[in-house]
This record gives structure tokens, C-alpha cells and sequence, in this order.
């Protein structure tokens, strides 16, 4: 199983990991969509499990978790999903969502579960540092990385405690606020990137509110080693929904875009 | 975070990162101001001349008489605003002038608190945004125009039901965004610490004046002490002036819904699991998997699938009871009490007068009971109308 790590130094550019809930709008298309993201150029990718309440997620995201819960994904049948990607192609794959879903399931054998099922790592939105220690030792020894997230407010004496606790690469925000498009990067980023880079060699991603090439161009100069867009391919499933073929043409385009976008950035 | 803001294993902060560091700046606020002597000082004068505390605890003499035991009621419908939701809001809007805050985001369910919070807002010179599911601002279209009218903007929230957990989920997602300097004043003794401690000290003002009005009354402590349970935070007011006292029986009833067994309900602590929402570890109403339950409520304000956290450890503990009461039997309650006594009480806190006359016949005469009537029923005079149409 393809770990981030061997993704990270065998890239000598930015990864490109592009955002999906699992489902969405249903688990054929959903497969199809993060089929064609792989073959477009994913080097990873960052699947969320949906969820009811998704405080963390602005309304694109909450869009798709109805969508996919309404089509009848269930959290065992996300497992039947991973499985099948994998399967198609040896790529990381990182989840995003919530504690409940894990709490409920049983924190240990979900580990176990998904990690057997292909999955490299399990981020938590609604989990800070703070209570992290509920789920590592069971992420650790079903032999997941931790990833957990820093945020332009994260204090430096916490960023060290995140960064302790953190393997596979660091989930960084580039704004306050939740997941969704934005029309501009927030300022922030460079900050938190180079804050980062001091304190540590593992990875930096950033996600949240990056939305174009040019967004994601500007995020590996700032010296990211990955970026993660959600909510601008979410929007593309959510805009052609009548048409399969045009949603899967658009965003394998979208993706080349961004990905031709981050190699020209690292052959400058 | 200094303090874990556990009750037992209940409650803590499971939120996203961004937020932990004004939970932080809160919790710090908090324990900073509670007994500084000006904070002290101003919220006992505004609760007094403004709030209109101490409120009277009233022998319902002609509704004892119907259930066949002695009822007293604490007169939280005459706070301000019309419900307790008063006590809460001005010690949270004067913790956020003494903070430096500048603008008040808030939840509603029934309206009750986005009310007392837009007055907060007005009597502070605040911004105050007010965030209220659709389905709620149509059936409590009232508040909404009282809010509207002390100067808050009131945020329509479409996700989910349109109730009160989705309220809560879009004003969570509008205070990551806004985190530098806005306030968000949360109604219950619920979500993330420190919130549920902060809630249950500005409504233990409710507890310490049952204890100290029934004392000087009666002579004695009452046999039970009843509150309606949404989120929570009137029932924890009142039960923590008798958390202590034994002898004491502790009742909380939750919203029943259409039934129990229909699944179209609010009782959290009666039929839920526990599990993780906005925050807290707390009994939720969820499917096998951990999705969140829809609710169901003639009540806007106990239409809610979580609990406080302490709530829950009392369950365990026993120290507290919790049941349910069905919407037929408080639109029954509603209209006794009108009838009998001339008050119209807030259907939330018409579910703790429902569960009086379910033991109608089976507590000795002598016994005394103390509800918590937490607020008035002016807003839901419609919503009554149209399950119980007046016959001319």
C-alpha cells in the first residue's frame, strides 16, 4: 500500500489531492468521479464519509453529504468503496469527517476496518489535539498516519503539540472559516506555511477555499507541499448533475488545469 | 483549555481546531469575571432593574386543588423577554462587553432566546445576528418580528429541518469565519465547554431563589422540583439549588413528540444513545451509524436531538429522572393551566406542568411540587389555535 510518504519524496512538485464525499451524488457516479480524478492526476486523495451535521463544511460540502446520504451511502458501504479505488489504483487516501460516525462504529475496529480497506489516514474535523489521544493509539496501531489540522489562530505552543502528534503530512487551513470556494486566497497562508517549515520536515497541505490554478500555483510558491480542493470540484458534480459525461469531462479538465498549473510552477 | 468542561465522561469540545482558541479566550473570560466586583455588581443591578429579578414563586392554588398536590410555580415567564432565556443572555452580553466584543451571534429555537439575546444586543449597543432554522421562524414568526424590531438581523437557516440543530450548526459555521470579534452567545447548557457551565451560573440564580423563596414559604424544601429539558438550561438552573438536598426528587421531562414509539420526538436522555453533537459527548438522538436523528415537537425550544452534558450524568448518577411528555397532553396542560390559574405558559415549559397531571391520583396531598415555568406562551397562542381550534 502506497504510503504519503513515498508520494511526497518521489514528487518533485506540489501533489495535487482533490476533495470527494463518497456517494456523491451516488456511489456508481461517485466512483466514476474519483476514477477520473485519478486518472486525471490526483496524486492523492482526500475522501469524506457524509455526515448530518457537518459544522466544519459550508454549503457546497453540506449539498453533497444530503445528496450522497439521500442515495443511501452508509459508513459500511464507504468501506466497499475504498476498497474498489483501490483496487482501480495503489493512491493514499486520506478521510475527512466526523467523530460521531467513528464513535459509533467503535473507534478500534474502525481503524481496523478502514485501514484494511486502503485507507492511509483519518482526519476529524470536529476533533481538536486536545482529546486527539482517543483516536491515536487505536490509528496507530491499525498502522494509520495521524494527520490533524493547523489554523492561522493555532498559538505556536499549540502548532509544536499538533506537530508531535501529527504523521503523514499536517492538514493546514489557509483561512478562518469553513470549507468552500472562495474568489480569492485568504493572506494568511504564507504565514502558516512558513511558521510550519520552521518547526518541522513533515509535509504541509493546505486546503479550504482554494479554488482555481492560479490559487494553487500561488500555494506551492508560498512552499506548500500539497493542496486540497473541495468545495471548487464538489461544485462541478453539483452543476451538472443532469449530465454525467459533461461532470466528468469538467472535472477532468478542472484537475489538469490545476496539476499542468503546479508542474509549470515547479519547473520555474 | 484549563479545565476539561467534563461531567463524568460527558460533554468537553469536540470542535474544529480554528474554534479551540476562543473557546480558550471564553473560558479564560469566564472564570476571569464571574466574581470580579464590577461584573458582580452590574449584573446584579441589571438583573434587578432591567431583567426584573428576583421573580416571585407562586402557589398555583386552583391547579393544586385539580392535580390533588400543592404546586408552586417559579415565575421564570415574568423575566424580561418572557422567558428565562434573560438570565442567561445578559450575563453572556455583559461577559462580552467586558471581553471587548463588539458583535453577539445567537441560536433560536422558539425565538425565546434570539429575543432576550436581540434586547441584550440593543441595552449593550451590539450587533447581534440571530440564526434561526425556516421551519421555526414561520411557526414563531412573533419573535422574529420582536427581534427584528430591537435591531437584530435574524439569519434564516434552511439545512436539515430548519429547527434549532440546524441553527446551531450554521451559527458554528458563521463564528469560524468570525472568530476575532464576535461573541457567540450560546441559549443552552449544551454544545462545547466551557458553554455549559457558563449557562448553568447565570440560570443558577433560578435554583438559589426556588430554595430560598419555598424555604421562607412553606418552612420546608419541596418534594420534587420539575422542568421541561431541550437543551437544557432551565432545568439545570433550578436543580442546582437542590443538587445537594437528597430528599429532593429531581424531574426533567423532555419533548415526547407525537409518541415515543412513532420515533417523531425530542427525548434525548429518554431513548438516546450516547454520542457526539455541536461539541459535547452527550445521550443524542441518532440512527445505528451515528447520523443524527430528525426531531419532532409541538415546542420549538425542545425540538432538539442532544442534551446538556450534565443532564446526562445525573441520568446515570440517578440524581435526576427524565420522561417524556406527549404534544396531546401538553396542549391539555396548556389549557388547564390557562383555565385554572390565568397564565399562559411557553409550551416548552408546559411539557413539566403535562408530566404534574400524569400523577394526578398518585402523590399524597401534602406533597409539594416546584415547576419550572420557564417562559410565557404569547408566542405559541397560534400554534395552539391551530392544533385546538376555539369552539364558540
Amino acid at each position: 500500500m502506497k504510503t504519503y510518504e513515498q508520494v511526497f519524496s518521489e514528487l518533485n512538485r506540489t501533489a495535487l489531492i482533490p476533495f470527494f464525499v463518497i456517494g456523491d451524488p451516488d456511489f456508481d457516479t461517485s466512483l466514476a468521479i474519483v476514477k477520473t480524478a485519478v486518472d486525471s492526476g490526483a496524486d492523492i486523495l482526500e475522501l469524506g464519509i457524509p455526515f448530518s451535521d457537518p459544522i466544519a463544511d459550508g454549503p457546497t460540502i453540506q449539498k453533497a453529504d444530503i445528496r450522497a446520504m439521500k442515495s443511501g451511502i452508509k459508513v459500511k458501504k464507504t468501506l466497499e468503496f475504498i476498497r474498489k479505488i483501490k483496487d482501480y489504483k495503489d493512491i493514499p487516501i486520506g478521510l475527512l469527517m466526523y467523530y460521531n460516525l467513528i464513535y459509533q462504529y467503535g473507534v478500534e475496529r474502525f481503524f481496523v476496518d478502514f485501514h484494511q480497506a486502503g485507507v492511509n489516514s483519518v482526519l476529524v474535523a470536529d476533533m481538536s489535539i486536545d482529546d486527539a489521544d482517543e483516536i491515536i493509539p487505536s490509528a496507530k496501531s491499525a498502522g494509520l498516519d495521524t494527520v490533524f489540522i493547523v489554523t492561522p489562530n493555532t498559538s505556536p505552543e499549540r502548532m509544536k503539540l499538533i506537530v508531535s502528534k501529527t504523521t503523514g503530512f499536517i492538514y493546514t487551513v489557509s483561512l478562518l472559516g469553513v470549507t468552500g470556494s472562495r474568489s480569492e486566497l485568504s493572506g494568511m497562508v504564507e504565514e502558516l506555511i512558513s511558521k510550519l517549515k520552521k518547526l518541522t520536515d513533515i509535509p504541509v497541505c493546505v486546503g479550504f477555499g482554494i479554488s482555481c490554478a492560479e490559487h494553487a500555483a500561488a500555494i506551492a510558491r508560498a512552499g506548500a507541499d500539497g493542496v486540497i480542493i473541495g468545495s471548487k470540484i464538489v461544485e462541478l458534480i453539483e452543476h451538472n448533475l443532469g449530465n454525467h459525461e459533461k461532470m466528468l469531462a469538467e472535472i477532468s479538465s478542472f484537475i489538469t488545469e490545476v496539476k499542468n498549473a503546479l508542474r509549470i510552477h515547479s519547473n520555474l | 483549555m484549563k479545565y476539561k468542561g467534563r461531567f463524568g465522561d460527558y460533554g468537553g469540545f469536540y470542535v474544529p481546531e480554528v474554534l479551540i482558541p476562543v473557546l480558550e479566550e471564553l473560558e479564560e473570560a469566564f472564570y476571569r469575571f464571574y466574581q470580579d466586583e464590577h461584573f458582580v455588581t452590574e449584573l446584579a443591578q441589571l438583573s434587578k432593574d432591567y431583567n426584573g429579578r428576583p421573580t416571585p414563586l407562586y402557589y398555583a392554588r386552583r391547579f393544586s386543588e385539580y392535580v390533588g398536590f400543592k404546586v408552586y410555580l417559579k415565575r421564570e415567564d415574568l423575566v424580561h423577554g418572557g422567558a428565562h432565556k434573560g438570565n442567561n443572555t445578559l450575563g453572556q452580553g455583559l461577559l462580552a462587553k467586558y471581553m471587548g466584543k463588539t458583535k453577539l451571534i445567537a441560536e433560536t429555537g422558539a425565538g425565546q432566546h434570539g429575543l432576550a439575546t436581540a434586547m441584550i444586543g440593543a441595552l449593550l449597543g451590539m450587533e447581534t445576528k440571530i440564526f434561526m432554522g425556516v421551519t421555526d421562524i414561520e411557526r414563531q414568526s412573533v419573535n422574529v418580528h420582536k427581534m427584528k424590531l430591537c435591531g437584530a438581523e435574524v439569519i434564516p437557516v434552511e439545512g436539515g429541518t430548519g429547527t434549532l440543530k440546524d441553527a446551531i450548526n450554521d451559527a458554528l459555521r458563521y463564528w469560524t469565519a468570525h472568530v476575532m470579534d464576535t461573541f457567540y452567545l450560546f441559549g443552552s447548557a449544551a454544545g462545547p465547554h466551557p458553554y455549559p457551565t457558563i449557562v448553568k451560573y447565570f440560570q443558577s440564580c433560578i435554583g438559589s431563589e426556588t430554595r430560598r423563596q419555598i424555604l421562607e414559604q412553606i418552612g420546608r424544601l419541596p418534594d420534587m422540583v420539575v422542568a421541561c429539558v431541550g437543551g437544557g438550561s432551565n432545568a439545570i438552573g433550578i436543580f442546582s439549588g437542590f443538587l445537594n438536598d437528597k430528599d429532593v426528587k429531581l424531574i426533567g421531562v423532555e419533548a415526547g413528540g407525537r409518541s415515543l414509539a412513532s420515533g417523531k420526538h425530542a427525548a434525548s436522555l429518554t431513548t438516546g444513545r450516547v454520542g457526539i453533537l455541536h461539541g459535547a459527548k452527550a445521550y443524542l438522538l441518532q440512527d445505528s451509524e451515528g447520523q443524527v436523528n430528525e426531531t419532532e415537537s409541538v415546542s420549538a425550544g425542545l425540538d432538539y436531538p442532544a442534551v446538556g452534558p450534565e443532564h446526562c450524568l445525573l441520568k446515570d448518577t440517578g440524581r435526576a429522572q427524565y420522561v417524556a411528555a406527549e404534544d396531546e397532553q401538553v396542549l391539555d396542560a396548556f389549557e388547564l393551566l390557562c383555565k385554572k390559574e390565568g397564565i399562559l405558559p411557553a409550551l416548552e415549559s408546559t411539557h413539566a406542568l403535562a408530566y404534574l397531571i400524569s400523577q394526578k391520583g398518585k402523590l399524597n396531598s401534602e406533597t409539594v411540587v416546584v415547576v419550572n415555568l420557564s417562559g410565557r406562551g404569547d408566542k405559541d397562542v397560534s400554534i395552539v389555535e391551530k392544533h385546538r381550534p376555539l369552539k364558540d
